[in-house]
């Protein structure tokens, strides 16, 4: 609930900062939001698309968040969904299957590539303590580099060395009747795996041993060794969950949102995913929503351009903005502290004897 | 008579609790003013406000009969008030005089002058009798020396008030003896002393004066030389408390927990137990006498699975359990009370209902098939929890850091002792309680031992460790030094043994 409130503050203070800036470069606020978020969601098929760039944020949003959980900080989602993407769009170009299963292959070999992508540095990091902020983001160039080599060599496309074959329509987890329903829009199977998948997050983090695990290990290592644990285990499963989630997110993104891989690119969505579990405050709900708000930042941001001269560049800076309101959460929490003591008309909320709770 | 600080009938109100209710402190000049209460009396909250961390809603302070508003920390300083935290506030790889000097470095031109701090550090600890050297790293001294250095940050700044919370809760008997000393030397160079602590024996040592507050409300300031170290915990407590353990004699029975020729390497990497050997029954407390850091942590880590073994057996009930899994260990019947209970025994941010079961959540009834099962969860913690008398704000659903230390303590214990060991290892139990917890715990402690059950006690307050075992092994530099029976040996003794000097009879 808290946590709730401190980020819709932190998205107001941001959208607030953001309206101010376009004020500054003269143009006007109103106009500037009015026009962002009818880029976003004018139509059915401007929906579409948002929820389709919504897809692989809420993947790699909660493959951040669920490391995070244990403890972990997956700076590697990039690298995983190249990885995932890279694997599925292999499958996807290499075995002529009937098309269910064809699909399952390529959501499987994502999982897999993904998985085995942050498996390593969990390996490490149980094994030889590496640091799994380190060893990710060097597999991040890893996989950059593998994406750099194989696609022009095994799956270069007909027109540019840069670029793989495109997929075949039937080969996407794009889907007719979707498409038709949205009229045209590139929304695709991948916001459904989305949204399983943060059903299932949930449940595991909540309900299962397993998730007690892991938050045991997240919240205090020592605490959950005493308690028997596996501390190791629990590091390298979770970078193995935290991965294939991202993996996922690469075949949303791949072979969904788009038909071809392009080399030479660290898909951003990966970074961003961070800022979607921080905004999200880690929980698989919050970080579900989180995606959708930055899906519609980015999706109305080339509207807004083409209406009013804001640059699109406009909705990246109100996201910074929120992420900074958001990772600042401690001075919201003060004045929502300070808030209350005016209320109540007494202070020092934080007293030491009141902390203990034994009146 | 001239007081250097008056606190005159101050109230500090937290939401929803009155932590300081009309209470009055005077210090003389000179004197070393103890400041008694139980956990959660409201001491630290008093002192908080004399150090200007908490304004009061009423209440007047004076400082050599200036009314004042002491309005942070600074301003504390400035009127020449230190505190010595409980938890030290140094930088590990920084020495001694670099961390005197933080926050007031002295410059020559534009660079500091390390060297003129130093020579007026080794200056002060020659006349006060500190006996710091300002080149040592504080990562290479000890805690004994590491609160002189805390000591010495309030000397270098002039402090002639100093609060000291907590003192000895970190110290071996001898660096606490040591401590007196410095405390001694500080109020015959003019300075005056406030202390705040819950241990009766020291204030009756050093104290000149008590002030004693319960639940917030002050009970009286008493003479310590004319009072009773009874009569102070009365007024602490509001009841009268009973010092004596009281136990029937133990039937020892067969033998539950057997070491043989263990060693175990520390954390530097070099033996700190050496081919120790011993063998605790059924039925009896079995303590482990020692100054810190002579291989109790390393026979007790060995014991529970936390630390790897290098030579040597340890059999539960006649199996090897050397180089089992920790959550075998548990199973097989083993309970321990850690020594430090937030790093070892709680997830702070869990639930105190998942704090519960933290070793039995995946087995039947708290888990089928994977998934957790919440409401038997809840109905095992609400029953630990009324059983031993654990207080929290929200009953099970508090979380754990939000609790007292001593409901903490009350809550892992009973967690351990729920799950019925055959060996339960208690290390340092009643580590920074009050009186009141510590009568308790002790209370269960024995229970567990007259059920028929062996209890390991670990502890470093040699009062503790005579009280309640039955046998006592002591300890140095890592190697048994012998075996007494409790009931026929004495603190000097033991002393002598725990510094290394052996003695003739085992048991």
């Amino acid at each position: 609930m808290r946590n709730t409130i401190v980020s819709l503050i932190s998205i107001v203070l941001g959208l607030i900062a953001g309206g101010l800036l376009m004020l500054f470069i003269g143009a006007s606020p109103i106009e500037g939001y009015t026009y962002l978020f009818q880029g976003a969601l004018k139509n059915i098929s401007r929906i579409g698309d948002t929820l389709a760039t919504a897809t692989p944020l809420i993947f790699s949003g909660l493959a951040v968040a669920f490391a995070f959980r244990t403890g972990l900080f997956n700076i590697g989602a990039s690298g995983q969904m190249l990885i995932g993407g890279l694997a599925a769009t292999a499958v996807a170009l290499t075995f002529d299957l009937s098309r269910p299963i064809l699909l399952i292959v390529m959501v499987l070999a994502g999982i897999i590539g993904g998985g085995l992508w942050a498996f390593i540095p969990g390996l490490f990091k149980a094994k030889f303590n590496v640091h799994e902020v380190v060893s990710t983001i060097m597999m991040n160039w890893i996989a950059y580099w593998t994406v750099y080599y194989v696609v022009p060599g095994y799956f270069k496309g007909e027109f540019l060395e840069t670029e793989s074959r495109k997929l075949a329509e039937e080969t996407t987890l794009r889907t007719p009747w979707l498409t038709e329903l949205f009229q045209g829009s590139y929304i695709n199977l991948g916001l459904f795996f989305g949204v399983i998948a943060v059903i299932i997050m949930a449940f595991i983090i909540n309900k299962t041993t397993l998730g007690f695990e892991l938050k045991a290990v997240g919240f205090n290592r020592h605490a959950a060794e005493y308690a028997g644990m596996k501390v190791n285990r629990n590091i390298i499963l979770s970078m193995l969950i935290s991965g294939a989630l991202a993996g996922l997110g690469g075949v949303a993104l791949y072979t969904g949102n788009a038909s071809s891989m392009q080399i030479g690119i660290l898909p951003s969505q990966g970074y961003d995913g961070i800022a979607v579990a921080l905004l999200g405050a880690n929980s698989p709900v919050g970080v579900f929503f989180a995606a959708l708000l930055f899906g519609i930042l980015y999706s109305g941001t080339g509207f807004m351009n083409a209406m009013i001269e804001i640059p699109p560049e406009l909705a990246n800076t109100i996201i910074a903005i929120i992420i900074y309101f958001a990772a600042t959460s401690v001075l919201i929490h003060r004045v929502l502290n300070k808030f209350r003591k005016t209320r109540s008309n007494s202070n020092d909320v934080d007293g030491p004897v009141g902390k203990k709770g034994e009146a | 008579m001239s007081y250097v600080v008056e606190m005159l009938n101050i109230r500090k109100e937290f939401p929803g609790i009155v932590a300081n209710d009309n209470i009055t402190l005077t210090l003389k000049k000179g004197e070393i003013h103890a400041l008694l209460g139980e956990n959660g009396a409201g001491k630290s909250t008093l002192m908080g406000v004399l150090f200007g961390m908490y304004q009061p809603e009423k209440g007047i302070i004076k400082i050599r009969e200036k009314e004042v508003k002491i309005t942070s920390p600074n301003v504390a300083n400035q009127l020449g008030i230190g505190m010595v935290h409980q938890h030290f506030k140094l930088v590990e790889n920084f020495t001694v005089t670099e961390n005197i000097i933080l926050g007031s470095e002295p410059l020559k031109g534009m660079v500091l002058d390390i060297d003129k701090a130093a020579k007026r550090i080794a200056e002060l600890s020659k006349h006060y009798g500190l006996n710091v050297d300002p080149h040592s790293k504080i990562e290479d001294i000890s805690v004994g020396m590491q609160q002189r250095v805390e000591i010495m940050k309030m000397l270098y700044r002039e402090a002639e008030v100093l609060i000291f919370d907590e003192p000895t809760a970190v110290l071996t008997p001898h660096e606490i003896e040591e401590l007196m000393k410095i405390m001694r030397n500080l109020i015959n160079e003019g300075k005056s002393i406030i202390i705040i602590t819950h241990k009766l024996k020291e204030i009756k040592a050093v104290a000149d004066r008590c002030t004693v507050i319960r639940r917030g409300k002050g009970i009286g300031t008493v003479n310590v030389k004319e009072t009773s170290t009874a009569q102070m915990a009365e007024m602490m407590v509001g009841r009268e408390v009973n010092f004596k353990v009281d136990k029937k004699a133990s039937t020892p029975g067969e033998v539950v927990l057997q070491i043989d020729s263990l060693s175990v390497k520390n954390n530097r990497k070099v033996l700190g137990l050496k081919n120790f050997s011993v063998e605790v029954k059924r039925g009896e407390i079995f303590g482990i006498a020692g100054v810190e850091g002579n291989g109790q942590s390393e026979i007790v880590e060995a014991i529970t699975g936390l630390r790897k073994v290098e030579s040597g057996k340890i059999l539960l009930n006649g199996k090897e359990i050397t180089n089992i899994p920790i959550r075998k260990r548990i199973e097989s019947g083993i309970g321990h009370i850690p020594e430090d209970r937030h790093r070892r025994g709680l997830v702070l941010d869990y639930t105190l209902e998942n704090n519960m079961v933290l070793e039995v959540y995946n087995k039947p009834p708290f888990a089928k098939a994977g998934l957790l099962n919440g409401s038997a969860i809840k109905n095992y913690a609400k029953s630990i929890l009324e059983n031993f008398d654990v207080r929290s704000g929200e009953g099970g659903a508090s979380i754990a850091r939000t609790l007292s230390g001593g409901n903490q303590q009350k809550a892992i214990i009973g967690r351990e002792m729920e799950l019925d060991p055959d060996l339960l290892i208690a290390v340092q139990p009643t580590r920074g309680l009050d009186v009141g917890s510590i009568e308790y715990i002790h209370k269960r402690l024995i229970e567990h031992r007259d059920k028929g059950k062996a209890v390991l006690l670990v502890s470093l307050e040699l009062d503790e460790v005579l009280q309640l075992s039955d046998r006592i092994a002591i300890v140095n530099n890592g190697e048994l030094i012998g075996t007494v029976i409790a009931s026929e040996t004495n603190e000097n003794e033991v002393g002598l043994m725990m510094a290394g000097v052996s003695k003739e009879r085992s048991v």
